[in-house]
């Protein structure tokens, strides 16, 4: 079946099967590698990504039901070449080791701010509950995002 | 790597629409809501359908209200939509009790309640919430719609009524002016399956309980109710002596299996606990406290 999916602005067409799951098709036919492929079960939340401005595990979602819908995904967040506060604040917290689990925690992260610019940390610790680090302990994931929390304007660091 | 089996897909433009490619496409069809539950089965070919129906599209399905004297809430209300309704806050804690500890935020955004009532998993939380305040669906097919109360809609572990050509659209709850209701769950991690979990409403009138619902998952309860326990505290005072012997009985009511989860004891032991700690608090609820 051939698909249509806005990807950060951009509608990318392609002809895919049925049973693909929508992290393939950005990694894949969007050719978008930040979006992270992997526990494959719901579980880890590295796939976390946009649709329709609502953050899915990607990994369980079919591309086929976002054909005709919008999809934000990491690479989304920085804009003209200036990164998006998570983003910064990912920098200036040492909000990751690895980096395997950060684009689904920066998803997540900008999308918790959006709706509650000034989060508690158990706030932050229970929206992030769905996501898995296995280097970082959670701590600095934390400070990254109340550090994007103390500082919404958009970061002057160019990417 | 972990994908689906080869599958056809169709998106319905209605109900009308979905039961017509039921009727077409038969038992090898499959309903796709949030799909949390079925596109994890596929991958591990527990399922195996041959085309998926996807009710995404269905603002019909969507969509918290009141009607008359009921809560109704469309098969396609996700999650979160229900975690974060002032109706349902204002007339049922339980819903936002329970909400709280199902999954985790983001598997919350696309997990539906009708998906949810008809995976009909043995351990669902909002199962063991319909049966605790004795809801009911609606399921339609193409000879029109019918109604069943939740507490006769399971036939067994992920077997419910639900006809191979009809759709689960709505799940009504009675409103109960001056009802208290609570739910308590333990996991062995965040998102996790329950252990065990109970959810209880309790109308206190006069100093005495008339009416009530006990609710139970995870633990093997039949339809996830406790009627014994419930018609127990009809009548009486909601003391603690009396509220710990109805938490007996519900757990009475339980047979739940020993697994990684934890043993018999255990899990019986987590009844009684769990259906005590929310009787006490609906009851106090309902009287104001």
């Amino acid at each position: 079946m051939e698909v249509t999916i806005t990807v950060n602005g951009t509608p990318v067409t392609s002809e895919i099967e049925p049973r693909k799951l929508l992290v393939h098709f950005v990694r894949e036919d969007a050719g978008l590698r930040g979006t992270h492929w992997g526990c494959d079960t719901s579980n880890c939340g590295t796939c976390v990504l946009w649709v329709d401005g609502s953050p899915v595990k990607s990994c369980t979602m079919l591309a086929a039901q976002a054909d005709g819908h919008e999809v934000t995904t990491v690479e989304g967040l920085e804009q003209g070449g200036v990164l998006d506060p998570i983003q910064q604040g990912f920098i200036e917290c040492h909000g990751l080791q690895c980096g395997f689990c950060t684009p689904g925690m920066m998803m997540t992260g900008r999308w918790l701010l959006d709706n509650n610019p000034n989060p508690s940390e158990a706030e932050i610790r229970d929206c992030i509950s769905g996501q898995i680090c296995r280097c970082t302990g959670y701590k600095n994931i934390v400070a990254s995002i109340q550090w994007a929390a103390e500082h919404p304007a958009t970061s002057e660091v160019t990417a | 790597m972990q994908t689906p089996a080869p599958v056809d897909y169709a998106r319905a433009t209605s109900v009308a629409d979905a039961i017509d490619l039921l009727e077409k496409h038969g038992d090898e069809a499959r309903l796709l809501a949030g799909g949390h539950s079925l596109l994890p089965m596929m991958k591990l070919r527990l399922a195996r359908p041959e085309i998926l129906i996807d009710l995404n599209d269905l603002d019909e399905l969507r969509g918290i209200r009141i009607e008359g004297e009921e809560i109704v809430i469309g098969a396609m209300v996700t999650h979160a939509e229900i975690l974060d309704s002032p109706v349902l806050a204002e007339h049922y804690a339980i819903f936002r009790e329970a909400e709280k500890v199902i999954a985790d935020p983001i598997v919350r955004n696309k997990g539906t309640i009708g998906g949810s009532m008809c995976q009909a998993d043995p351990s669902e939380d909002l199962s063991a919430v319909g049966s605790a305040l004795k809801g009911s669906v609606v399921i339609q097919g193409s000879g029109g719609k019918r109604t069943l109360a939740l507490r006769e809609f399971h036939e067994g572990p992920y077997e419910t009524k639900v006809g191979d050509a009809e759709i689960l659209i709505e799940v009504r709850f009675p409103i109960r002016p001056g009802a208290g209701s609570a739910y308590e769950k333990v996991e062995r991690r965040v998102g996790d399956w329950p252990v065990a979990s109970a959810g209880v409403f309790v109308v206190v009138s006069g100093g005495v309980v008339t009416d009530c619902g006990i609710g139970l998952t995870a633990i093997g309860a039949e339809h996830f109710c406790a009627p014994d326990a419930e018609a127990y505290l009809i009548g009486k005072a909601p003391t603690e002596e009396n509220l710990a012997a109805a938490a007996q009985l519900a757990a009475d009511a339980c047979t739940p299996y020993a697994d990684q989860r934890g043993p018999v004891d255990y899990k019986l032991h987590l009844a009684r606990e769990l259906t005590l700690r929310t009787l006490r608090k609906a009851a106090a609820s309902s009287q104001g406290a």
